[in-house]
């Protein structure tokens, strides 16, 4: 039985033979027609960021550092210490520790308030649960994404920290950018 | 002068040598860091990159820290190398790129405060073979250095570099040898003399112009023809056991070679330090050779960006059965022709 491959066989495109003198011309004429290309590349000009100076533009929805939210009007935190956040956090990264709002001492809106808010940055994975479990806001991803440090112990997060404003701004990518 | 030696175009006063010698070699020179910026500058543009910037403004000091980093590192040497082979190979590259420099004009015997002065180094009668005797001694940097590092892959590199000299240097050779015959002379003063009265060279030799310059490549270890370094394969081929300083010396001769070899196809192919219809002032001679020779040195660069490295056999079959019948078939057709006419 003679083998008889169907309509499997697929037509393959090989490259031209030719002899030493098309050969020749080929190689030349590649190079040029590649020259031309590397010389567009230049007029294109560069696509460098010039990042320290210039920093990377974040999506609206970027998941950056975390931050802590202040309502406006009266300046309480939103944060009542319910560690919600703490109970999502997959990595196990935020610590909370709930106290008791008083008359004299009013911080949050709530009943509660947390008197310690901690957020150690380097087990964080920047999944935003503890975003999601919040039920008043209080913690939202951030666009801050500048967070190197020298120890680990730097990147414990404290409630301070996160509810500060930051120093620089990271830049928002505009519409269509 | 007669006997083995060859005679000199033109004679001066031994100070006025000296003075030369230095002012060519300070002037040349720096053109290397400048050189060696350059390509890193060229190179990041050609992919959509700004290359180093960081250091001094516009990174112009960049080549300074390199070199420095370069002079403080340890001098080391392998076990199995051989000590004095190991020190001499990157002296005689720098020495034979160096040596070239000699040769190259800048300019005709100018009239400088009533004295006299060729703007070259020398203009011996033998000419461009002095070039090529430089050339192929500049070889022997790279496989002593390679053979006495005594390391696999330093040792591949000069096996390299000792193949590819023999499949280019010929067709190199070759591709002069119409210039040559056109002019009817081996100074490299004389060829520029021509190229005053008559076309360029590189319109009447075109060929040999394609050719020479490929060669050059091949012959300044640059990409496509970088076979004997060929980083990805060989770990810097022949330079692999090399630091600090002694591959400063490399790094430099090898910059400093694709300086020579553009100012040599400048003055041979190029017209030298002439300007078509125009007629400039004496002053401005050294500069337009400069000007033309960093040209030169940018296609250098831009042949480096969009190239990528040959397979060995391919230099071969490259070196043997493009350049060196087309070589020949150069020379044949122009000493018809010049017979001819």
């Amino acid at each position: 039985m003679p083998y008889d491959p169907g309509p499997d066989v697929i037509q393959v495109v090989r490259a031209p033979k030719g002899g030493p003198v098309r050969g020749t011309y080929r190689a030349f004429g590649e190079t040029l027609r590649g020259l031309r290309t590397t010389l567009g590349r230049w007029v294109e000009g560069p696509h460098t960021m010039q990042y320290p100076e210039e920093k990377t533009p974040v999506y609206p929805r970027f998941r950056g550092r975390h931050k802590l939210h202040r309502f406006e009007d009266t300046g309480l935190e939103k944060c009542v210490g319910c560690s919600l956040c703490a109970a999502a956090c997959p990595a196990d990264c935020i610590r909370v520790v709930a106290a008791e709002n008083t008359p004299e001492n009013r911080v949050s809106a709530g009943e509660r308030y947390a008197a310690v808010y901690e957020i150690n940055l380097s087990r964080c994975i920047f999944c935003g649960y503890c975003e999601v479990a919040c039920p008043f806001d209080a913690i939202t991803m951030g666009h801050d994404y500048e967070m190197s440090d020298y120890n680990r112990s730097d990147l414990i997060f404290t409630k301070e920290m996160l509810l500060a404003e930051p120093l620089e701004r990271t830049p928002l990518r505009s519409a269509g950018e | 002068m007669t006997g083995v030696l060859a005679t000199v175009g033109y004679y001066e006063s031994w100070w006025i040598q000296l003075l030369k010698a230095l002012v060519i070699f300070i002037v040349i020179f720096q053109l290397v860091p400048v050189v060696l910026l350059a390509e890193r500058k060229v190179l990041g543009r050609f992919q959509h990159r700004y290359g180093p910037n960081r250091v001094g403004p516009y990174g112009l000091l960049q080549p300074m820290a390199d070199i420095g980093k370069l002079l403080f590192k340890e001098q080391f040497r392998p076990n199995g190398a051989i000590g004095w082979m190991f020190a001499l190979a990157p002296a005689i590259s720098m020495f034979t790129a160096v040596a070239v420099l000699a040769i190259v004009p800048f300019s005709n015997t100018v009239d400088i405060f009533g004295t006299q002065v060729g703007l070259y180094g020398i203009d011996p009668s033998i000419g461009i073979l002095y070039a090529f005797a430089f050339g192929g001694i500049a070889f022997y940097g790279l496989v002593l250095g390679g053979w006495a590092s005594g390391g696999k892959y330093a040792f591949l590199g000069s096996m390299r570099a000792a193949a590819q000299l023999i499949s280019y240097e010929i067709s190199q050779g070759l591709a002069l040898v119409g210039v040559i015959m056109m002019a009817g002379t081996l100074s490299l003063t004389e060829i520029v003399g021509y190229q005053e009265d008559h076309l360029w060279m590189i319109v009447p030799q075109f060929v040999g112009f394609i050719v020479f310059f490929v060669a050059g490549f091949a012959e300044t270890n640059r990409p496509p023809f970088d076979l004997p370094e060929a980083d990805a394969e060989l770990v810097q081929g022949y330079s692999t056991e090399y630091g600090g300083g002694r591959f400063a010396a490399f790094y430099a001769a090898e910059y400093l070679n694709i300086i020579v070899v553009s100012a040599i196809t400048t003055t041979v192919f190029l017209g030298g330090w002439n300007i078509p219809f125009w007629n400039p002032p004496t002053w401005i001679d050294p500069i337009v050779v400069i000007v033309k020779t960093l040209a030169l040195v940018f296609v250098f660069f831009w042949v480096r960006a969009t190239l990528p490295r040959l397979r060995y056999d391919q230099l071969m079959s490259l070196g043997w059965k493009v350049f060196l019948p087309l070589a020949t078939v150069n020379a044949l057709v122009t000493a018809i022709l010049v017979v001819v006419t």
